[in-house]
């Protein structure tokens, strides 16, 4: 599939026009095989996917179609009209817009093309945009979002009609999200704007690049795939673990036993990455790093949450190479180009082997030269893990999830917001979105329903034909009903649901209250998280330990807390769980003995161990351990099938408990782990058979079990929420004014009670159980593991704790509990007063 | 016991509360009931709230009206009081009673036949309700309660108010919990709203400010079949 160089060379020539040509012999460069192959393709009509590790030169292949077409384009005439966009380059960052427009207009000038680029990005002032619409640059450099708007006005058919490229960036990790299914959409519409319109997709390393080829042509006919080009090699990356000579950490997620160690290797090289999986993890890093720099490097912090001018001044002194350290999430996961990284440290595990090789690729970006990282495991599962996606990156594994079906919210979003362009006609726009790979399997009664839906809710009970939105006129046409439809439509468009968030500024000690208006604003931080602190609560956020000194309208005001430790835990992990095929090789690594010589002998030492108090689970078994401990019982699985599959099962298991008399008081899951406690003796209920663990934990278990849980479900609830929010039933913004979390007018947990007793087919509920399934309970991988276990269920009832149970052992207590409700909540709350004041003070 | 099979007849002692000597007992499902009086209290039902919206382009479930008069329909035949008051914001706008579907209508004249029927005037809905039997009062005086829309800057013994919609939150092992209460010093009290659409507004927030005497506040917490009554020191804002 790969060019030979040579091969390429003769190519060049026939296709790289001369000033192109001048331009690499000037730098002294070559055009590179892919480059010239993508270019070749593209000039056939083709459309193209290239996968190609950082580093490779993606950037420029990607526009090389383009540039040179552009190039020979003749000059417009004076008083000619102006042409529209020729090329539309679409990334999931605005900073990787800017990044680009920056990369791409140093070749454009150098070679001399009379080429205009431009960003569009919701920071674009309204001036702009509207020059931008009278006098269109031949390249512009946007988002899934702006695109939605453009097509949603009413001058977008001829705002597109010159439209030859759409190069998609970062491809794979667009599709994977809602903003894809809406990207997916738009494009759709752009090729029944434009039909020969061709997209060029760039994109890191997929497990399956067959989707992605679907997914960047129409799907009429169905199955149809975009040429492919895959650039392999680079080197290989030197990717060690952390061999420590601190003693490893049963839990835990911080990795501080290995600061010093972390210290010592940022010290030698001149700019290191350091990623986490967390935000909180991020914090407790930079902290201990800071307690330890002697030196005064300068290392830096790099989060989400994290007040946007500081992160671009980080970002800044980055790209000047004015660092040593910077501690980031996954906000530095994607492609914007940051100085000289020599190394990479990996906090925690990888959690999936492609997103290991994503991250280890931020290092170093000349191709030829290896990239170099080091792999931190906080305890000693993570070595396991740490271990396994070592051996699974050298084995070139990749695990990025499945693409599923385009979300019916957002196709409700995008109808709308057709009608908002131009009228259209149900039919045609039917076999549009079809063209669409995330909708490619839609049916049209369920599409009519999402038309039913926009117009007036599309419920049983027809009471809101006279609000309709959106309305089928006499010649077939659907119109938006009043000017006042595609107001709202364009101030709530997009999938991006934020999560009710404060932010955090600086006052005084004790200041709580006064009319002072306080600091700076460090961030933004979970109302969730807030929710739980007391006034003067410690915690850590933007590399400080603050005190919490209260909320005041939406800001939460804290004051300095220097010196003092962060007394509360935050644990926002579970953004990524552990990949299938990474907790297969730990399985793996568990069965096999002789793959322990690779451990550190302190973690070897510990499934020894194990191997004599209990017994190791075999690779395709699950190993459930019961054990007495205090004056309760514990049941303790592993199936490591991730956090959000131990969840559910955790849910669903102590409802079973429950029903079998075993008195469940909750539970806790881990990435490996499950741990039950409970009043009743669960090792001896099993043994008798009362009831047998192949029944407990029988594949029925997710039929009635399951809806019963859900239908009550916090899950549930906030999956519905933002069903409501990216459907457009109910508005992120209002004319006016803006609204955000608990402000919107009716709480979609009302709503979602309502429809469900009255409604419980209606489609946004069809379209909420399938998100939650598919996202946020990983119901599939949990059925999977069900149906693997049948039969192989391995029971050791123990006198005491094992050693492979202490890690989940001490999660307890620090996690919040699950499985505990409200109701008990409030009954302890209930009682202390009854306690504390007799109980005919609680009678008022 | 479970409430939700409450009848007069079932109703202990334990379960009742004192309002300026009357007693009255807080029912789960956020409603007031008053045994020696026969009278029911309840608040803010904004009936037709949903089409409200709708009006606006938000067009959330049409299903409010319906559910909140099933709930009321239940709190009546369990309760059959000789007086219902409904505590103002019985519809969230001037239009709403004329918006509602017969059916809900035809519902809602069924639950009001052989009673007293108050509606006490709110601020959604200032005038009467059209076509609706009943009587429509600014406030009115029971014996040595006060039943009005909004509780008075003044602290008034024996009043009964809504319109604030009040909640309360607790936080334990770490966890937040925050529900619907009645509010209350002993003296007055704030109930909860009732309408299936409606939001809550914490007890501790600047609305309340000067309506209690902080020390006997008590939050009485709407459980799934019980009430849970809270100390205002334990309580959390927001």
């Amino acid at each position: 599939m790969t060019v030979e160089p040579r091969l390429a060379e003769q190519n060049a020539a026939i296709a790289l026009p001369e000033p192109f040509l001048r331009w690499f012999g000037e730098k002294g460069w070559s055009p590179r095989a892919h480059q010239i192959e993508l270019l070749a393709k593209a000039q056939s009509g083709q459309s193209v996917l290239l996968i190609a590790p950082t580093g490779a030169g993606k950037t420029l292949a990607g526009f090389l179609p383009s540039l040179t077409e552009l190039a020979v384009r003749p000059r417009r005439k004076p008083g000619q009209a102006h042409r529209g966009i020729h090329t539309l380059y679409i990334s999931p960052l605005k900073a990787l817009a800017v990044d680009i427009e920056r990369n791409l207009a140093k070749p454009v000038e150098e070679i001399g093309l009379p080429v205009t680029i431009e960003t569009r990005t919701g920071d674009t002032p309204s001036h702009k945009r509207q020059r931008q619409k009278l006098v269109p640059p031949d390249i512009l450099l946007t988002t899934p979002e702006q695109l939605a708007l453009l097509i949603a006005a009413g001058d977008a058919r001829r705002f597109f009609e010159d439209l030859r490229y759409v190069v998609l960036d970062e491809l794979h990790s667009l599709v994977t999200s809602k903003r894809g299914h809406l990207l997916a959409l738009g494009l759709a519409r752009l090729r029944s704007f434009v039909p020969g319109l061709q997209t060029i997709g760039l994109s890191a390393t997929v497990a399956e690049p067959d989707e992605l080829r679907r997914w960047l042509v129409s799907q009429n006919p169905p199955g149809d795939m975009s040429e492919l080009i895959v650039v392999t090699g680079g080197a290989k990356p030197e990717i060690s673990i952390l061999d420590s000579e601190e003693r490893v950490p049963w839990a835990g997620h911080s990795a501080r036993y290995a600061t010093p160690e972390i210290y010592r290797e940022i010290k030698r090289h001149k700019t290191t990455l350091l990623f986490v999986n967390t935000r909180s993890q991020a914090e407790l890093l930079f902290q201990e790093l800071w307690r330890v720099n002697e030196d005064t490097l300068p290392i830096a912090l790099h989060h989400g949450s994290l007040d946007v001018g500081q992160r671009r001044r980080v970002e800044k002194a980055m790209g000047e190479n004015a660092l040593r350290a910077i501690v980031a999430t996954s906000t530095l996961d994607l492609g914007i180009d940051w100085g000289d990284v020599d190394l990479v440290v990996h906090v925690g595990a990888p959690k999936g082997a492609s997103r290991l090789a994503q991250r280890i690729g931020r290092a170093n970006h000349r191709m030829d030269e290896p990239s170099k990282a080091i792999l931190i495991p906080a305890n000693r599962f993570e070595v396991l893990e740490c271990r396994a996606a070592l051996d699974a990156n050298y084995l070139g594994a990749q695990d990025t999830p499945p693409l599923v079906d385009g979300g019916l919210d957002v196709l409700a979003q995008h109808v709308l917001g057709c009608a908002c362009g131009a009228p259209f006609r149900a039919d045609d726009l039917f076999e549009e979105v079809r063209t669409a790979a995330p909708y490619a399997s839609l049916d049209r009664p369920t599409f009519d329903r999402v038309i039913d839906f926009v117009a007036t809710g599309g419920y049983a009970l027809k009471n809101y034909e006279r609000y309709a939105r959106i309305r089928l006129n006499k010649d077939g046409l659907w119109r938006v009903s009043n000017p006042r439809v595609a107001q709202q439509y364009r101030l709530n468009v997009g999938t991006i649901i934020e999560v009710p968030a404060l932010n955090v500024r600086y006052v005084k000690a004790g200041s709580k209250g006064s009319a002072t208006r306080g600091g700076a604003v460090l961030g933004k931080i979970e109302e969730a998280f807030l929710e739980t602190l007391t006034h003067g609560d410690t915690f850590m956020f933007a590399g400080k330990v603050l005190r919490f000194e209260g909320i005041r309208e939406n800001e939460c005001l804290v004051s300095n807390a220097p010196g003092s430790d962060a007394k509360v835990p935050y644990y926002g992990g579970g953004k990524f769980p552990l990949s299938t095929y990474l907790a297969e090789q730990v399985r793996m690594m568990l069965d096999d003995p002789r793959r322990w010589k690779k451990l550190p002998e302190q973690v070897a030492d510990w499934l020894q161990f194990q191997a004599d108090k209990s017994v190791l689970p075999k690779r395709d078994d699950l190993l459930i351990e019961t054990f007495p401990r205090g004056n309760r019982y514990y049941l303790v699985a592993y199936p490591f099938e991730g956090r959000l599959a131990h969840q559910t099962l955790g849910m669903l298991l102590t409802r079973r408990l429950d029903r079998a008399g075993a008195r469940p008081l909750g539970f806790v899951a881990t990435d490996y782990a499950l741990a039950v406690w409970s009043l009743g003796d669960m090792g001896a209920m099993f043994k008798a058979r009362k009831p047998s663990l192949g029944a407990l934990f029988d594949e029925d278990m997710l039929g009635d079990d399951l809806e019963a849980w859900l239908a009550d479900s916090w899950l549930l609830k906030r999956t519905f929420r933002n069903c409501a929010l990216i459907s457009g039933l109910i508005e992120k913004r209002h004319p006016g004014q803006e609204k955000s979390g608990r402000q919107v007018t009716v709480s979609t947990d009302l709503i979602y009670d309502v429809l469900r007793s009255h409604e419980p087919d209606h489609i946004l509920l069809q379209a909420t159980r399938a998100d939650a399934a598919a996202g946020l309970l990983d119901v599939s991988r949990l059925a999977d593991m069900l149906s693997r276990v049948q039969g192989r269920i391995m029971h050791k009832n123990l006198e005491q704790i094992s050693p492979l149970a202490v890690p989940i052992m001490l999660e307890i207590g620090k996690m919040p509990v699950n499985g505990e409700a409200d109701e008990t909540l409030l009954m302890d709350a209930a009682t202390l007063v009854e306690e504390a004041m007799g109980p005919e003070m609680s009678e008022g | 016991m479970n409430f939700s099979l409450a009848r007069t007849s079932l109703i202990t002692e334990a379960d009742m509360i004192g309002i300026a000597g009357e007693r009255a007992l807080c029912d789960p499902r956020g409603v007031l009931y008053f045994p020696e009086l026969r009278l029911l209290a309840v608040s803010d039902l904004h009936l037709e709230k949903g089409s409200s919206l709708a009006r606006r382009g938000m067009l959330i479930p049409p299903y409010d009206t319906g559910a909140t008069l099933l709930r009321l329909q239940a709190v009546i035949s369990d309760y059959q009081p000789s007086i219902v008051i409904s505590l103002g914001d019985s519809f969230h706008d001037g239009g709403g009673a004329e918006r509602m579907h017969a059916s809900f209508r035809e519902r809602l004249e069924a639950l009001m036949v052989g009673r007293d029927w108050f509606w006490v005037a709110g601020n959604h809905d200032p005038e009467a309700p059209a076509d609706l039997p009943g009587e429509t009062v600014r406030e009115l005086a029971i014996g040595s309660l006060l039943f009005r829309h909004e509780p008075s800057k003044v602290r008034v013994e024996g009043e009964i108010a809504g319109h604030l919609h009040p909640c309360a939150r607790i936080v334990q092992r770490g966890r937040s919990v925050r529900r619907r209460c009645f509010a209350g010093d002993g003296g007055r009290m704030i109930m909860p709203a009732f309408g299936s659409y409606t939001g809550s507004l914490n007890v501790l927030d600047r609305a309340y400010a000067g309506l209690f005497r902080l020390e006997s506040l008590m939050a009485y917490m709407l459980g799934t079949d019980r009430i849970f009554a809270i100390s205002g020191s334990m309580l959390r804002p927001g």
